[in-house]
């Protein structure tokens, strides 16, 4: 623990003594490049401190916390369906996947089953907010590496799921839709089929970026052979998703631990795994993983059980005394909840394990010796959200 | 009244004027046309937008709201930057630019100056915006932009290689280094004894078009070449700390410099001002009259739209090298390849 913390603290002094000399200062050991926090590569307030060889990266260290929010205090004040709310903007570009570990936990507290109709449309939306999330990688990973039309491709298409999402839960991008026993409504009439048409969309969209990205020499050229992550370092460091799969860990929560909350023993698919562990590994099997889930909510809306969407729940939620942890396979890998209820209205403590945080806990190992562009590219593949790491 | 009396052979007083305004007419009205057609217009339905619509008819009038825009702006200048190098810098890299188009004939007599060494001048002067860029990039006192402005002396100087061997096939073929000469032996050439198209040396120095578009690519650090600006890396590279009225000046110069290696692609290998010799026969006039002092600035204008979109749809599409892969595919690749086409052309040259 205090290793740790005394790398928070060397990290911290380092970042200090880097805006001291914000302007051009050529030592003789190398130069710190300081990227971010607003840089436009960081999707966020990520700060990298690098210290530089001509471009070769001799050390770098990430600074975080610029956009911490302090979730987890503020749960403690809030009554536990107001905490969905909070916990939405975690990761915000899959807002719903963020609120079922918590539910679940809830639920788990209180010994409350959801309804079979509610698990398959809380399935259904948590595979719907990781082809939204992940859409959007696919694109801008094309972006970190210079090409500019992906994105606007990624965006185009993920809207078709937004708008579905948006027409079953009345929210865009934070549904605010789980409710502990159940989901807030049911799905309006017409909905399955529209939604098998964006379906489509979003597999036509994988085929293009098959043929645009996976294909082009020059992706290859700067992904493939680039920060590779071995698998038991990335095990060691905590790295969890599809970054894991990529280094051929085959290990996925929907499959290997489901929780009987969320519907994924009805359904059948593959986890993909990827021998290679470098850039290109987690493009592509987050490709992969993207056209999974299209099949997974296809199945889901085929196979959806008719009945009520919400247990018998006391309209007052008082979670009985106890603590629950439980954790899901999240968009960008794996996300836990630890709740710690004394019997109150409140959480007493939530102390939430984001996929993002541990993820990016291997970057300094990872850029070591690497060059300022494939920074960027390694940052880019690793896929993180920075409301995921500092919530 | 034709163009060449327009000017006269005499230095006279009005002789640097006319030029003058000539000149940013040649440089800034392609210049205009492409950003709108293809930066604008042809890259947003490709990224299925619709680009700008307020301004104008289909934003047609987008343009003069973003020099507008730019004019208003401060014109900042770092704390630490080295004043006078930061200000100059904009002004060598705009030189470059306005040095190529001196050389560019747009017509039989209408051209700044016919010159017998046209190529190698306007290949000479392309390299002065490298020293452009360098001086922004070390004068600015940001580390995004020295990097960026050494990326770019590197890249610049690498692509210079190919750029000059791949037009030296057609300097052996046409046997003249005069642009002027180059536009006749293509337009009066002929394909085994049928000169009806001319002999346009797309034809024949294809492997030296394509290294020299690839070059341009490079020259003009564009996608997948754009290392030195590279907006996800750097930030915007030697640019960062510019804005207003200067970056305007770098914006112009990328921009104006693309057409004009259009404008020397198309002199070079796709016939010039000059059209195929069945066209000019339709009308009955020799293929140097003076009408294609009218008509070949748009001959030009459509040849050079047809060589931009090819920039720019590449520009959109690819991502980008990394600045070691450069090296390699300019030195392993291009370099030889380009030695290669030379040693062809000039067997080829004395066979027949």
């Amino acid at each position: 623990m205090t290793a740790i913390s005394d790398r928070r603290q060397l990290a911290y002094i380092a970042a200090q003594a880097a805006d001291a000399r914000v302007n051009v200062e050529l030592e003789a050991e190398g130069m710190t490049l300081n990227i971010g926090p607003q840089h436009p590569a960081t999707h966020g307030t990520l700060r990298i401190v690098a210290r530089l060889d001509g471009e070769q990266v001799i050390e770098a260290d990430p600074v975080m916390g610029y956009m911490h929010r302090g979730y987890e205090k503020l749960t403690e004040v809030r009554t536990y369906p107001q905490v969905t709310t909070l916990i939405n903007r975690i990761d915000w570009l899959g807002s719903f996947a963020n609120e079922v570990p918590f539910i679940l936990a809830a639920e788990q507290l209180m010994d409350i089953e959801a309804p079979p109709r509610a698990r398959h449309i809380r399935t259904i939306f948590f595979e719907m907010a990781r082809i939204a999330n992940i859409t959007l990688f696919l694109g801008d990973m094309g972006v970190q590496l210079g090409a500019v039309s992906p994105i606007f491709y990624a965006f185009r298409d993920r809207e078709h799921i937004l708008n579905q999402i948006e027409s079953a839960t009345g929210g865009r991008f934070h549904p605010n839709f789980d409710r502990i026993g159940g989901v807030k409504d049911d799905l309006p009439a017409g909905w399955i089929a529209e939604t098998k048409q964006s379906l489509d969309r979003i597999r036509s969209f994988c085929d293009e970026m098959e043929d645009l990205l996976v294909g082009n020499e020059i992706f290859q050229a700067r992904c493939r052979g680039i920060g590779v992550i071995p698998a038991d370092i990335g095990l060691s460091y905590g790295l969890s998703g599809a970054n894991i799969r990529a280094s051929g860990v085959d290990w996925d929560i929907r499959r290997d631990n489901p929780h009987p909350g969320l519907a994924y023993p009805d359904v059948d698919w593959k986890v993909w795994t990827h021998p290679d562990g470098d850039s290109f590994a987690r493009y592509w099997v987050r490709l992969q993983e993207v056209r999974e889930s299209c099949s997974i909510v296809e199945q889901l809306l085929d196979s959806i059980p008719s009945g009520p969407i919400m247990a018998k729940v006391p309209r007052i939620i008082k979670v009985p005394e106890g603590e629950a942890y439980v954790e899901t396979e999240n968009p960008l890998g794996i996300m836990g909840y630890y709740v710690v209820s004394q019997g109150g209205l409140e959480p007493f403590r939530v102390k939430i394990r984001s996929a993002s945080f541990s993820n990016m806990s291997i970057s300094p190992w990872l850029l070591k010796g690497t060059y300022v562009p494939d920074v960027i590219t390694i940052l880019a593949s690793l896929y993180f959200i920075l409301g995921d790491i500092d919530r | 009244m034709m163009l060449a009396e327009l000017l006269p052979d005499s230095v006279s007083y009005l002789d640097i004027p006319i030029k003058l305004l000539f000149a940013i007419i040649a440089v800034l009205i392609p210049a205009g046309t492409t950003v709108y057609l293809y930066l604008f217009k042809m890259v947003s339905f490709m990224q299925s937008r619709l680009g700008p619509m307020e301004a104008g008819p289909y934003g047609s009038l987008q343009l003069l709201a973003e020099l507008g825009k730019n004019l208003q702006k401060e014109d900042i200048f770092p704390l630490r930057a080295d004043r006078s190098v930061f200000a100059l810098a904009p002004y060598v890299v705009l030189m470059s630019t306005f040095l190529l188009a001196v050389v560019i004939p747009f017509g039989p007599d209408a051209q700044f100056t016919n010159i017998n060494v046209g190529v190698y001048l306007a290949l000479a002067v392309s390299s002065v915006s490298v020293v452009g860029i360098l001086m922004a990039g070390w004068a600015s006192a940001s580390k995004y932009s020295l990097l960026g402005g050494l990326r770019a002396a590197g890249q610049l100087i690498a692509y210079e290689l190919p750029l000059i061997l791949a037009v030296v096939g057609v300097v052996i073929q046409a046997g003249t280094l005069n642009l002027q000469g180059i536009i006749q032996a293509q337009a009066t050439g002929e394909i085994f004894g049928w000169g009806g198209l001319g002999n346009p040396y797309l034809l024949t120095q294809f492997v030296g078009f394509f290294i020299f578009m690839v070059a341009v690519q490079a020259e003009l650090t564009q996608v997948p070449f754009d290392m030195p600006i590279a907006e996800s890396e750097l930030v915007s590279g030697y640019m960062t700390e510019y804005s207003g009225f200067r970056f305007l000046m770098f914006f112009i110069g990328e921009f104006a410099t693309a057409n004009i290696f259009a404008f020397l692609a198309s002199v070079l290998f796709l016939g010039g001002w000059s059209v195929p010799p069945f066209v000019t026969d339709l009308f009955g006039i020799a293929w140097d009259s003076n009408w294609m002092n009218v008509a070949g600035p748009l001959v030009m204008l459509t040849k050079m739209l047809l060589l931009t979109f090819v920039i720019y749809w590449v520009r959109f599409t690819y991502p980008r090298f990394r600045e070691d892969q450069l090296q390699k595919f300019a030195w392993k690749f291009l370099i030889p390849l380009s030695l290669v086409n030379i040693a062809i052309t000039g067997v080829l040259k004395v066979v027949f």
